[in-house]
């Protein structure tokens, strides 16, 4: 199907400095063109002071590459890469909250564990706390294993991805700072230098 | 070393601190830097939560104009008018709260006409940050989706590297608005001062993509094979500053161009290759071969919906090729064959080098059988007329013979918009001053007087309609106190009138709040000391526009107009370029 047609699972990472105020401005980005983000994570780079934000959305090729290019013109964000899930390792944590009486008494915590790769993360007397990784459809079967066990509680974390074919951002930090025109090189001295983002 | 060896030494080393740095306030810094940035205008409005930085201004009233406007939108536009007709970077300055809601229209108004503008406002004391203060409001966040970039300022020490911030983002690459919000703390705040330094960089920020050379070659060589080639050009030619660049190209191609509201002037009116307007109410010939045309290259300008009308049926037939500063227009609206992404002022005469020298003889008799066609039919009744009421088109001819096209006309927004844009002689670079993209009415008395300060040799003509002019009409106060030279003429038709054109045409003539009374606008001005007068019949027009032209100060001249005459031609909302109607 043509890929300015059909809807899929798209994982845009986006690299950028680590400011106030710039979550808003990306989240916007996605409000305004009334995009539903399935998810979005921020963390730190593999570059220090440099942040990378991990955002799902379930859009058509085109529109994501629009999103992509406005996301890029923001003045503090540096890059920005979007990937199906084919071309990134990723990753989601769920914790769910259940009754130990009777997780004991009539599910074998044993058999939960082994069959969903879940690992208990306290366990008392009232209740007990299991924690699986992986994909969503992975988390969201033991949620629907768990439920008739009465589930108190469940969260599930945002998605976090790392690009298959990528070399992290050193290597495209540099190569970026090298298209840059004129001074750019003057720029790289102050890459590792927090909030000094400008060369002055 | 005896104690006075030590003293003598310490305050030989205060000396020295003292002159490589001294002890300012955050207020103080903001003005210094503003100057080292070349400003020599601030429009504003004073209030508490600025309250410092206007009590600096008071000692810099030599190197800082400060013109005091009425209302915040005005500083805004007026802002706009400055940046527009000057080429610099506007400067605006507003309190907290109110003050900094009211530049809203103004900063969106600038984000989507990308004019470089920086904003200053005042914020209450950054430990009341979140408190529901007096006159606090996050104007950080609400002007985050209209600001090309933002920044609070909590501490003095910031003001510096953030101010110098502010000007390199919105003068570079896409201009557009900057809004640096600073707390009464930090304007209040002594810091060292240790100099000023522009910025010439920052990392994240990318304003020139880098020139692929392979994307030139390929566009010349689409052009060079074009039978039927054409050029449309919108603001990017003049942000670039690149008429000189584009005259070079088209006159060496021979390739018809057509223009943008946004993008008129960039090449005289009577440029032989200058074939009109684009879009809603542009010319005929332009919007229809953009469905002939085999290439179309696209020159700073971003295929905006009144520019298109139908998408799916916007030039198909074309090869486009997109020359454009800012990769996210490339491909948004029309996909692009060949995308020349770079400031066009480097682009173009890459260009020009490769592509053949042409003269596209049929072609070009091609565009003017459509405006042969278009004057009978449209303008010819519009701007000749011999009987009946005034019209627009006739004032706006009658300007043009006066002025001979060297004046800059500010338009407000609206049918008398589309009118002065579409028939005004414009000679010269930014001169053509509107409110394009986002189609603010109220825009062009503050515009006008922005633009004259800019501008201050040259002659601004506001023509605004009896709508707009009622939106902002308190600058009036501006002009009085700056004792500016701002010509204004208002077309009067008595109606909302291109609203009322849509609900004849679309909606049954049902006129539904359409039908606008207005004061003696010639008594309003008088009440500010502006002369004025107003004109009902043909014979007195002429005459009219002189005494309001020869006149030494501003001068409101109010015209009667058609109360029921459309603009046209129109490309119907909806409806391909090519389906644009004459009547």
């Amino acid at each position: 199907m043509d890929s300015n047609i059909e809807k899929k699972e798209f994982n845009i990472t986006v690299y950028t400095e680590n400011h106030v105020g710039l979550l808003n401005r990306i989240a916007i980005i996605f409000s305004r063109r009334k995009l539903n983000i399935e998810s979005m994570n921020t963390s730190p780079s593999e570059v220090e002071s440099i942040h990378r934000f991990n955002i799902v959305l379930v859009e058509t090729e085109d529109v994501v590459r629009k999103v992509a290019r406005q996301l890029e013109k923001q003045v503090e964000v540096l890059k920005v890469y979007f990937n199906t899930n084919e071309d990134v390792i990723w990753q989601e944590l769920a914790l769910y909250k259940v009754p130990t009486d009777v997780i004991a008494e009539k599910a074998s915590v044993e058999r939960l564990l082994r069959q969903y790769g879940a690992r208990a993360v306290v366990i008392r007397k009232d209740y007990t706390v299991f924690e699986t990784t992986g994909h969503r459809e992975e988390t969201d079967a033991l949620v629907a294993v768990l439920q008739p066990y009465g589930l108190i509680e469940f969260v599930r974390s945002a998605r976090v991805a790392i690009i298959k074919h990528s070399d992290g951002f050193h290597a495209k930090l540099r190569e970026f700072e090298r298209l840059e025109p004129g001074e750019a090189e003057l720029g790289n001295e102050y890459l590792n230098q927090g909030e000094k983002i400008f060369t002055m | 070393m005896n104690t006075l060896e030590i003293k003598d030494k310490k305050e030989k080393e205060s000396v020295a601190a003292a002159v490589a740095t001294e002890e300012l306030s955050g207020s103080q810094i903001l003005l210094k830097g503003l100057i080292a940035e070349g400003v020599d205008t601030i429009f504003g409005y004073p209030g508490g939560a600025i309250m410092p930085i206007y009590d600096a201004l008071y000692d810099f009233k030599k190197e800082l104009n400060h013109v005091l406007v009425r209302h915040e939108q005005g500083a805004t536009h007026a802002a706009q008018g400055y940046a527009r007709s000057s080429g610099k970077v506007g400067v605006v300055f507003a309190t907290s709260g109110p003050g900094a809601t009211n530049l809203i229209t103004g900063i969106a108004d600038a984000q989507i006409d990308s004019t470089p503008m920086v904003c200053i406002t005042g914020q209450v004391f950054a430990h009341l940050l979140g408190t529901d203060a007096f006159q606090e409001t996050d104007v950080i966040n609400i002007t985050t989706p209209i600001t090309k970039w933002n920044y609070q300022v909590t501490d003095a020490a910031e003001i510096p590297e953030v101010l110098a911030k502010a000007f390199y983002i919105a003068k570079s690459g896409r201009p557009g608005p900057v809004l640096i919000d600073i707390t009464k703390n930090a304007q209040i705040q002594k810091v060292e001062f240790e100099g000023y330094e522009k910025c010439k960089h920052i990392r994240s920020y990318r304003p020139y993509p880098i020139i692929r050379n392979k994307y030139i070659e390929q566009a010349a060589e689409l052009i060079n094979s074009a039978k039927k080639p054409f050029v449309l050009f919108g603001q990017g030619v003049l942000l670039g500053n690149a008429e000189q660049e584009f005259k070079a190209f088209v006159e060496k191609s021979g390739i018809p161009s057509a223009w943008t509201i946004m993008g008129a002037g960039a090449i005289p009116t009577d440029h032989e290759l200058n074939v009109g307007m684009l879009g809603m109410h542009g010319n005929y010939g332009p919007n229809v071969l953009t469905n002939e045309c085999d290439v179309l290259i696209a020159i700073g300008m971003r295929f905006d919906d009144r520019v298109t009308g139908r998408l799916d049926k916007y030039a198909k037939q074309a090869k486009v090729i997109h020359l454009d500063i800012d990769p996210a227009e490339i491909d948004k609206n029309v996909k692009a064959e060949v995308p020349v992404w770079g400031d066009c002022k480097e682009t173009l005469p890459l260009l020009t080098a490769l592509v053949d020298e042409k003269v596209h003889t049929e072609w070009l008799a091609k565009f003017r059988e459509y405006t042969q066609a278009e004057v009978d039919q449209v303008i010819d009744a519009e701007c000749n007329p011999t009987e009946g009421e005034l019209t627009m088109g006739e004032v706006i001819n009658q300007l043009n013979i006066l002025t001979k096209g060297e004046a800059i006309i500010v338009t407000d927004v609206g049918q008398h918009q589309m009118v002065a844009c579409r028939y005004a002689k414009l000679n010269n670079t930014r001169s053509n001053i509107t409110s394009g993209g986002l189609g603010t009415m109220g825009f062009a008395l503050p515009a006008a007087i922005g633009a004259k300060f800019g501008a201050p040799n040259k002659t601004v003509v506001a023509v605004i309609g009896d709508g707009g002019f009622q939106m902002t009409i308190q600058e009036l106060g501006t002009i009085m106190q700056s004792g500016i030279d701002i010509k204004i003429i208002i077309l009067n038709n008595q109606f909302l009138g291109m609203v009322r054109q849509w609900q004849e045409l679309f909606n049954d003539r049902r006129y539904s709040f359409v039908d606008i009374t207005s004061p003696d606008f010639v008594a309003v001005a008088k009440g500010y000391y502006i002369s004025g007068q107003k004109v009902t019949e043909r014979p007195q027009l002429v005459d009219a526009l002189k005494t309001m032209l020869n006149h030494k100060g501003s001068y409101l001249l109010e015209v009667m107009v058609t109360k029921e005459n459309n603009v046209f031609p129109m490309v119907p909302q909806g409806c391909s370029v090519s389906e644009i109607r004459l009547k």
